[in-house]
């Protein structure tokens, strides 16, 4: 177990910039998130601290001491590859025994240590097989047993579930979550998928154009994010544009759109998230203190628990969650309000 | 997967039979004929091993023998290990001239031996190496290396470099990861290659010839000069055992190399 930190790293492949004086604490223990689309660097930057690249300029560090000049077999890190990586040539305890078996263990230490960790990640039984007859669950599995037999520092996982489909994976994301408690290690993850950040992690930091755009614990970076490109890639978000002034935001056509008085610095966007919404038909009277707008349902899809409505509001599209509470579904067409609390008003950087 | 049975027609039939005629006939012919004990090939038959024993009384013919063995034995060693090396450098590594140096690979392959073996022979007596067996060995490796670059490499097309990288995360030094992960997985490429190599110099003649000293020479120069001499029997004697050396090895290759496709 280690802290990691990554200090003003930057790398250039050519003259693509993949990472630009990218600083990160991971925590010691923590199980932290880099989010991001493809291209944004988070592969890059996970490479780095596993050693496989060297950067440009700045540091890394595991337990406040420089890892520059430490090679990849000398690191202590376990990784994991989104195509597992397992030795096709090995049996799956060829394969977990690996990394002890290059340290030259003794052999019975060895079987009694693969054994653990295997009974950990639940394949007991299966040593014999070769990984060409395994399921992709029992491969990640594998990989993952591998990894955590040597007891690294740290643990690096590059896109681990995306090669699963969509049951296995929920799965699987609940089975890394309770190994990572068990062992408590170190952990980073790479992801382009929100909703895995959101349910593994207790940190999340959010790449962009090799870039960190906002970091902080998923709720928190949920709830407020900083950024146009922060509210729309993690979650959905609404987002208006107009002039930031005393108290809110004040649209093209005149509306002021309250923001909370602890909402932060003032910003020509806010950004609301569709669940944050509610609406009414235009002939209730709306609720004191409440953001409202006039809009036209365009468009709703009835998903059993809840239903998303599309409206036309101005010249924009506008989403709702609303909850199926059994009062029906909005007809098309029809003109309605679109309420929602000042504290749910983000103001965001474009 | 199951495929349709082709009709095939009378012309085909008669076409593929005189493949297979003008293919095989002569060297059963040969073998047939180095059981007879007539020297003159006449008919009825009379089965006999003379031509056998008196080859294995010919001192000539078993030294140049032994020689072409470890000839080739040496040139199989040197030229997997190099070419094997090279392959992977070619596929892990991206270097300046990369691309001159893979093109280069093949000329040697369809440069006529006669051309190759003349110009060795002049270079190897201006900077003094001279003729000899050393010569010839470092002649086939030079004739062997392309082959077995190329089908090494053909078989790291399908590996996996995170393979190494997981090897290397795990603990494995660039060594472990060489002998326990990459070569492993390289292993019916390599032998396939190791075939090749053996192949190309066993039965190698115009290098060996311009390259042979009197009285040291390997197995096909010796049959050369033997039968320039005056054709005995003996000749198909020894024709015999090495063509059942040479398929036994070619269908060796054959066999790893469907090895390293299928997988």
């Amino acid at each position: 177990m280690a802290a990691i930190a990554v200090r003003e790293v930057s790398k250039h492949f050519g003259s693509f910039t993949a990472l630009d004086r990218v600083s990160i604490d991971f925590p010691d223990g923590g199980f932290y998130a880099l989010l991001g689309p493809s291209g944004s660097g988070k592969t890059t930057l996970l490479r780095i601290i596993a050693g496989f690249e060297f950067p440009d300029s700045g540091h890394v560090t595991v337990d406040r001491e420089p890892v520059e000049s430490v090679p990849v077999e000398k690191r202590d890190v376990g990784m994991m590859f989104q195509n597992y990586a397992l030795f096709p040539n090995m049996t799956v305890f060829d394969n977990v025994a690996f990394g002890l078996t290059v340290r030259h263990l003794a052999s019975d230490e060895i079987r009694r240590r693969v054994g653990e960790v295997l009974e950990l990640v639940r394949l007991t039984g299966l040593e014999g097989r070769k990984p060409h007859q395994l399921s992709g669950g029992q491969k990640q599995r594998v990989a993952l047993a591998r990894a955590i037999v040597i007891e690294p520092r740290v643990m690096l996982l590059d896109e681990p579930l995306s090669a699963l489909d969509k049951a296995l994976r929920v799965e699987m994301q609940v089975e890394l979550r309770r190994i990572q408690r068990e062992v408590g290690i170190t952990t980073i993850f790479v992801t382009h998928d929100q909703e895995e950040a959101l349910t593994l992690s207790d940190r999340i930091g959010m790449l962009r154009d090799g870039a960190l755009v906002q970091e902080g614990a998923p709720g928190e970076i949920y709830e407020r994010p900083s950024s146009v490109f922060a509210a729309t890639f993690l979650g959905d978000a609404n987002i208006f544009q107009g002039t930031a002034e005393a108290g809110g935001l004040r649209l093209a056509d005149g509306t002021l759109l309250a923001v909370s008085d602890n909402a932060g610095a003032a910003q020509s966007q806010l950004a609301v998230r569709p669940e944050k919404m509610w609406l009414q038909r235009s002939d209730d009277t709306p609720a004191e203190g409440t953001n409202v707008i006039e809009a036209q349902v365009s468009q709703h899809i009835f998903a059993g628990s809840s239903v998303t409505y599309l409206l036309d509001w101005q010249d924009q599209t506008l989403k709702v969650f609303a909850q199926n509470r059994g009062e029906g579904v909005l007809p098309l067409g029809e003109r309605v309000r679109i309420c929602w609390s000042p504290a749910h008003s983000v103001p965001v950087e474009p | 997967m199951s495929r349709r049975r082709l009709p095939l027609t009378s012309l085909g039939r008669v076409y593929l039979g005189a493949v297979l005629l003008f293919l095989y006939v002569p060297i059963i012919v040969m073998a047939v004929m180095s059981f007879n004990a007539s020297q003159l090939y006449r008919l009825p038959i009379e089965w006999s091993g003379v031509w056998y024993e008196r080859l294995a009384g010919n001192a000539k013919l078993i030294d140049a023998g032994l020689n072409s063995l470890g000839v080739a034995l040496v040139t199989t060693v040197i030229a997997s290990a190099l070419g094997t090396l090279a392959a992977i450098a070619f596929f892990r590594y991206d270097f300046r001239g990369k691309k001159l140096l893979q093109i280069l690979l093949f000329p040697p392959i369809a440069i006529p031996w006669l051309i190759i073996g003349t110009s060795m022979l002049i270079f190897f007596f201006w900077i003094g190496i001279g003729r000899g067996l050393h010569a010839m060995v470092l002649g086939h490796v030079a004739l062997a290396l392309p082959y077995v670059i190329i089908v090494v490499s053909a078989r790291l097309k399908a590996f996996d470099p995170h393979l190494e990288e997981a090897a290397r995360s795990l603990g494995a030094s660039q060594w472990q990861t060489l002998r326990y992960v990459t070569l492993p997985f390289l292993a019916p490429g390599v032998i396939a290659a190791a075939l090749f190599a053996f192949a190309v110099s066993f039965d190698q003649f115009v290098i060996s010839y311009f390259l042979a000293v009197p009285g040291v020479s390997t197995l096909p120069v010796e049959i050369y000069t033997a039968i320039r001499k005056g054709f005995t029997p003996e000749i198909n004697a020894i024709s015999t055992i090495i063509i059942c050396l040479s398929m036994a090895v070619l269908l060796g290759v054959a066999r790893f190399y469907k090895f390293g496709g299928e997988r």
